[in-house]
């Protein structure tokens, strides 16, 4: 090696940086392969980690889909994972039943165009109830179907507003009219006892 | 599915792994597309299509799984091959 010229593309090491000779890696198409290690051993003496870093572009073109497939099928293994992880979440649904029964109101503390707010089932379940004009009860999930924001109910116009994204819902369905909620409110089922506004259940739909 | 003795030629391999992957994206986007589906009917309240997409979805992942299986089989082939 003492007889090399360092300088770059000097004779002999054309486009080297280092100080091998440029013969080193010459094409030699033996087989598959094109070039050979820089070890000049043959592939199977080779260490398993040069298999997947290879010199020659057509081993590169097979690693790189190998690689992409192996990627997908992990892909492929975290759906699947996120797939039982519903199955898992309706089992923990069938299994709590049906959410107790609650008190909301008095029925006569709720002049109509009132709204209220409350918690159904859980603490964390955030609800409105609202008294219309002609004195029927609503009462939905105030989650948002599309990112869960807090949803005003609009009852002068019949609407349900959602700040965040301008989704808008029917008031009296709860089913969304316009912007991104891709599913109707929950509705909380309600039942008048002796003047005492309960809720009894929740109804969630697709449609 | 069992690899040839001899083994495939890289050239061959690169024509399967092309044909595997293929399978696999197609694959692949039917389980997202199952994965949403069933998480908008989840949260929709309804539970009919939560198993059913769960054997699916791992139906697909078997058969993605399996396809990797053989291209593993594949190289192990050329490598033994390679050495002889």
């Amino acid at each position: 090696m003492t007889d090399v010229d360092p300088r770059i593309d000097s004779p002999g090491r054309e486009g080297l940086t280092g100080t091998a000779r440029s013969s080193v890696y010459e094409p030699v198409a033996v087989g598959e392969r094109i070039s050979i290690p820089p070890d000049g051993r043959p592939e199977s003496a080779q260490p398993a980690w040069r298999g997947d870093f290879p010199i020659d572009w057509p081993a590169d073109h097979y690693v790189a889909r190998r690689d992409f497939t192996r990627f997908l099928v992990l892909t492929s293994l975290a759906f699947t994972v996120g797939q039982w992880w519903i199955a898992f979440q309706q089992w923990w649904r069938e299994r709590r039943g049906r959410p107790p029964l609650k008190r909301i109101a008095a029925l006569s503390d709720l002049t109509p165009g009132a709204v209220l707010v409350f918690s159904y089932p859980g603490e964390n379940d955030p609800c409105f109830l609202v008294r219309q004009r002609d004195g029927g009860l609503l009462a939905y999930g105030q989650k948002c179907t599309h990112l869960s924001c807090a949803v005003i109910p609009d009852p002068e116009q019949g609407l349900i507003r959602c700040p965040c994204h301008e989704g808008l819902f029917d008031l009296g369905s709860g089913r969304p009219l316009a912007g991104p909620p891709p599913r109707p409110l929950p509705r909380v089922v309600l039942e008048v006892r002796g003047g005492e506004v309960y809720a009894t259940g929740i109804e969630e739909r697709t449609v | 599915m069992a690899a040839p003795a001899r083994g495939f030629t890289r050239e061959q391999r690169t024509t399967i792994v092309y044909g595997i992957l293929g399978f696999v994206v197609v694959l692949v986007v039917l389980q997202l597309w199952l994965l949403t589906a069933t998480m908008n009917a989840f949260l929709g309240g309804d539970s009919a299509v939560v198993w059913p997409a769960g054997l699916a979805s791992t139906a697909c992942l078997a058969l993605n799984a399996g396809l990797l299986l053989y291209l593993r089989r594949l190289e192990q082939a050329a490598a033994r091959a390679s050495t002889r």
